[in-house]
């Protein structure tokens, strides 16, 4: 029973973590009873749980995960949806209709046409099914208006922060109204042009910083000196 | 055949003033294409390649996907203007060769089996070429897989040992390699000890076979070593400047 790094170390691929008796968490994987790390990343203990929290990755789908998507197809009857992940998402045509959908009689474009972008949540996805939305709940649908800004899905948790410390923090200081998608797209809507440009500045820093500490911190006081200056 | 080169003068220096046993100098920069997922650039020596990673995504043509694991596709190329005699741009046997040995020595590292339906592309364009470029190839490729965030089992390292001039000789140059007896390229899982990639061309004894072999197993750690500092190098920057400005 050994560790062989400091919590928040940097580890690339195939460096040994830990030997003996835990569980593999993100990001590494087991070979007899030791513990290796498949990613570049931080290393992260929880009990008996070894975890390498990734600097960078791609999304991969996953059930109950709400995510940012535009359409790139409109079939028969549904969407497919890129949501920036190796698997293409579709959307079905009932989740657009109250009544009944007739293939014949609905246009699914006058709903949804090639370029929308909707916010979505994930409903079904396995290795052997692209995965499914919905967006037939409050809050999801197609986005109308705010801007829209891509950042690694790896460092989702972090914009996100504990709890949702750190979005948290954004909306109140920024006055900004942010969907964050776990597959790394986020949508800003603000009051005013200004207000939108202090939250996408504040989401690039910590995309830049997440791997740092006390971010949170740093994140409110650069607001707070940004919005002092101009007002 | 008359007047040769000398490829090891009398003291046991190589034509580029190197000892037997020395590397060439190695500078790996990760992260170089912005468009790619993922990418690495390796100098080794006069070599200058880049390794740019697309992926996992989409399979066209939608056939190929295969149903219970990824798809890694290579191509290794080499620049019209990398040689000194210009190269035509086609690809020639020899490259086909090299993608698909390069392809083999990558995908026993990558956990393919965890993304179905997908492939993963991979792209190795030989700028400049001097010697050895399949393992400098190797090398950047997955520093560039690593870089692209995929999860891989090690970093794939490789390095070849020859015979010039009846001495065993790290890492060939190219005229090493050209006027040279042997070439063992070699490609190595330093945490599995596990080699991936082993060829062989010109003659060498058994004796002289095993300790090429460690040899380039040798060479191999020195430059995993690199590696790893080269994909640390972007993150560890960012950090010790925000602890800059707080102190």
């Amino acid at each position: 029973m050994s560790f062989f790094y400091e919590r928040r170390q940097i580890v690339t691929p195939g460096d040994l973590l830990a030997e003996g008796d835990y569980l593999t968490g993100d990001n590494t994987y087991r070979e007899d009873s030791k513990i290796y790390a498949s990613r570049l990343g931080l290393v992260e203990y929880e009990g008996r749980k070894i975890h390498v929290v990734a600097l960078n990755t791609f999304y991969l789908p996953s059930v109950e995960d709400q995510v940012i998507g535009k359409i790139i197809e409109v079939n028969m009857n549904g969407w497919t949806v890129d949501i920036s992940s190796p698997y293409a998402a579709t959307l079905r045509a009932t989740e657009a209709f109250n009544k009944p959908f007739k293939p014949q009689r609905d246009d699914l474009t006058s709903f949804l046409d090639v370029g929308d972008l909707i916010i979505a949540k994930v409903v079904a996805f396995d290795r052997t099914r692209d995965p499914v939305l919905t967006i037939r709940e409050p809050g999801l649908g197609k986005v109308t208006y705010g801007q829209i800004i891509r950042v690694s899905p790896a460092k989702i948790p972090r914009i996100i922060g504990r709890k949702g410390s750190m979005v948290n923090m954004l909306k109140k200081e920024t006055e900004c109204k942010i969907t964050v998608g776990q597959n790394g797209l986020i949508l800003i809507s603000g009051k005013n042009p200004e207000n939108e440009r202090l939250a996408v500045m504040a989401i690039q820093k910590i995309e830049q910083e997440a791997h740092t500490s006390g971010l949170t911190d740093r994140v409110t006081e650069m607001l707070r000196k940004e919005r002092g200056g101009i007002g | 055949m008359t007047a040769r080169i000398k490829l090891v003068d009398d003291n046991g220096i190589r034509t580029d003033g190197r000892k037997l046993n020395e590397l060439r100098p190695i500078k790996l920069e990760v992260g170089v294409l912005s468009n790619a997922d993922g990418s690495a650039y390796i100098e080794q020596g006069k070599n200058k390649i880049l390794a740019a990673v697309y992926g996992p995504r989409d399979v066209h043509p939608r056939h190929l996907a295969l149903p219970e694991r990824a798809l890694l596709r290579c191509r290794y190329h080499m620049a019209p203007f990398s040689v000194e005699e210009r190269k035509p741009p086609a690809p020639s046997r020899r490259e086909v060769e090299l993608s698909k040995v390069i392809r083999e020595s990558l995908e026993p590292a990558i956990f393919l089996e965890q993304f179905p339906r997908t492939s993963i592309d991979l792209f190795i364009e030989v700028l400049q070429a001097d010697g050895g470029t399949r393992c400098a190839g190797v090398t950047a490729a997955s520093l560039a897989l690593a870089d692209a965030g995929i999860p891989m089992k090690d970093l794939v390292v490789a390095c070849a040992t020859g015979k010039a001039d009846g001495h065993l000789v790290l890492d060939l140059n190219d005229i090493e390699d050209k006027e040279g007896e042997a070439d063992l390229p070699v490609a190595y899982m330093p945490n599995f000890n596990a080699v991936s990639l082993l060829q062989m061309d010109g003659l060498l004894t058994i004796e002289e076979f095993k300790q090429a072999l460690d040899l380039s197993l040798d060479g191999c750690k020195q430059i995993y070593k690199l590696q790893k500092e080269a994909l640390k190098a972007k993150y560890i920057a960012i950090r010790e400047e925000v602890e800059e400005c707080l102190q």
